[in-house]
């Protein structure tokens, strides 16, 4: 039977198809890309060879800086706001509403499969404040504080940004931590329990320290998800005011489809690519520790 | 796990089942202001997830001027008016947008599915030198992000003279819908008892009748579920189709949604509401039916973060 399993002509027709795909048009593109980055031009006006232009510019260029500076804090804080609501959410789930969680999980999980750019559309509305007044300014108003010019300034328009993700993806992290809290032994919440250990204590001294291998997973996931933000910025702001939100995707964008310039956009991409490679590789030692564990 | 908590952690909403009612007659006051507490927390939830989309959804119903009138919160003058939805659809080329999309995802669906599964087959159950190393090989392009091959794929398409069609789309769906494919469905083929193949192949059955009749069944759930995680990321990715559609005919959903701004201009809300509504109409059509499965499939996925 070992034979029939290793049979190679089955192999290949079995396994063909995907690999000859994914290398024509994942692994080549990469190896090409790579190339590109000692060139300048673009596909209409032709390639010419530049040396390491390329990267000594991606060294200096202050728009570089800026769009690594925003990619990371943006990633940082994001990865921080949407793992912290989601175990929030998960511990709601899982102390407070238990079995009557079902319904309300299922709901704040609906924005997770929704298209990012009706999202951006629509946090646009929610934010707006001119010519008329969104539900957000109309609620500030309300309370006194007084409506706030959201996209006119970047530091705002970042945590309209922050908002508008945390909103899209904090069902999710509560579903994946959720699955983390249940897996708790129930003996050990007793135990800790008739040692007189209850409500927040419970939480900081048991229920935390057991969720850290899966907190540690989501926060992982988080910023390789966040690192490659792009829809949701160039629906919502397209990088603006100016380029205070353009994050490194969106630069790299730009850099190529509006100034034809493959060669820098190569390079752009490629340091993108190095950051989330950094993060993947934690990403697998996450998750050989996980399988260990299971 | 639910019914051992204790009292501190009680009961909060009108659905949880009374089953501690000694504790409640014990701290009465304490145990109603719990309830109090806990039931107006996970309203505030429900509202900042819910009242968005209620809030867009009375949007599209709403003329113009009671854009620019009225309060923000108000409600429609009409719930019967849906001319938003006919302008959306007709002047702003919704359908055909509809369309490009639906021909551009089904069938790179399919080829992701019918290419993912076979070569987790292959490097799962088969055995065979180097099938480690493929495994790694698919999943590093987990990572790659879209950046990084756009523009070769540009210049491919363009040179093969694939611009100016959907094709471009179909192709690239297909390559980047496969590592995850391949990673999900060879965890799934894991799961599955070895000595069900050995025994197959004691029965004399080929390899090829093997993974048709025997290995395709076992995980025909696994395949439904990974189908709908592509689903979603193909057909509400931007990147992609915003690169290689370069004519208004051509553009998917997505990217016609993008460009409805341009089109009315940032005053024409009722069809930009519109619109948005039935894009997030057809994805509440899905999750209605498949909330469980769309929830567990998109969670074992996470690793595309």
């Amino acid at each position: 039977m070992r034979h029939v399993l290793g049979d190679r002509r089955a192999i290949a027709l079995l396994l063909g198809p995907a690999l000859v795909v994914y290398t024509l048009v994942m692994l080549v593109p990469v190896v090409w890309s790579l190339g590109y980055t000692f060139f300048e031009g673009n596909t209409i006006t032709g390639f010419e060879p530049v040396g390491l232009d390329n990267f000594a510019r991606l060294a200096a260029d202050p728009a570089v800086r800026e769009a690594l500076w925003f990619t990371a804090r943006f990633a940082v804080v994001l990865t921080i706001v949407q793992v912290v609501v989601g175990y929030l959410l998960a511990l709601l789930y899982v102390f407070v509403l238990r079995r009557a969680s079902g319904v309300v999980r299922t709901l704040v999980f609906f924005p997770v499969v929704l298209p990012t750019v009706a999202v951006a559309l629509l946090f646009q509305q929610l934010f707006e404040s001119a010519p008329r007044t969104g539900p957000v300014n109309a609620l500030l108003e309300a309370v006194g504080i007084g409506g706030v010019d959201w996209f006119a300034s970047g530091s705002t328009a970042f945590w309209v940004i922050i908002a508008m993700e945390t909103w899209r993806s904090m069902g999710f992290y509560a579903v994946l931590l959720y699955a983390g809290l249940v897996d708790i032994p129930e003996e050990t919440l007793e135990s800790a329990r008739l040692d007189g250990a209850s409500g927040p204590r419970l939480v900081r001294h048991i229920v935390l320290p057991l969720s850290l291998p899966v907190l540690l997973s989501s926060v992982i996931f988080s910023i390789n998800g966040t690192l490659k933000v792009f829809d949701s910025v160039l629906a919502l702001t397209n990088g603006g005011p100016g380029s205070q939100t353009t994050p490194l995707t969106l630069y790299m964008y730009q850099t190529s489809f509006t100034y034809g310039e493959y060669g820098f956009g190569s390079s752009i991409a490629l340091l993108l690519t190095m950051l989330c490679l950094v993060v993947t590789l934690f990403i697998f030692r996450s998750s050989r520790r996980d399988l260990t564990k299971a | 796990m639910s019914s051992t908590l204790s009292q501190p952690l009680a009961p909060a909403t009108a659905a949880a089942p009374r089953s501690r009612p000694p504790a409640r007659r014990r701290r009465p006051a304490r145990a109603v202001w719990r309830s109090v507490w806990t039931g107006a927390l996970t309203a505030l939830v429900l509202v900042v997830v819910v009242y968005p989309l209620v809030w867009l959804v009375l949007g599209s119903l709403k003329t113009q001027p009671e854009f620019l009138n009225n309060p923000t919160f108000a409600l429609p003058e009409s719930w019967t008016n849906l001319d938003n939805y006919v302008t959306a659809v007709t002047d702003g080329n919704l359908g055909t947008y509809a369309r490009n999309s639906v021909i551009a995802v089904l069938p790179s669906l399919a080829l992701t599915i019918l290419f993912g599964v076979a070569a987790g087959f292959a490097l799962e159950v088969m055995v065979w030198k180097g099938r480690a190393t493929t495994l790694l090989l698919f999943l590093a392009g987990i990572m790659v992000p879209g950046q990084m091959i756009l523009l070769p794929l540009f210049t491919m398409y363009f040179e093969v003279g694939l611009t100016g069609s959907l094709w471009p789309l179909i192709i690239t769906y297909t390559a980047i819908g496969l590592p995850l494919t391949v990673f999900m469905m060879a965890t799934f083929f894991r799961g599955v008892p070895r000595e069900i193949f050995e025994a197959a192949t004691l029965d004399g059955a080929n390899v090829l009748r093997m993974f048709l009749a025997v290995g395709l069944p076992l995980v025909r759930n696994a395949i439904f579920t990974v189908a709908l995680v592509q689903f979603f990321f193909i057909w509400n990715d931007l990147l992609i189709a915003l690169t290689f559609t370069n004519r208004d005919e051509l553009r998917t959903i997505q990217v016609g949604l993008l460009n409805f701004r341009g089109q009315f201009g940032q005053v024409d809300y009722g069809p930009t509401f519109a619109a948005v509504c039935l894009n997030v109409f057809g994805t509440l059509a899905i999750y209605l039916f498949l909330n469980q499965r769309v929830m567990k499939g998109l969670t074992a996925g996470s690793v595309k973060g």
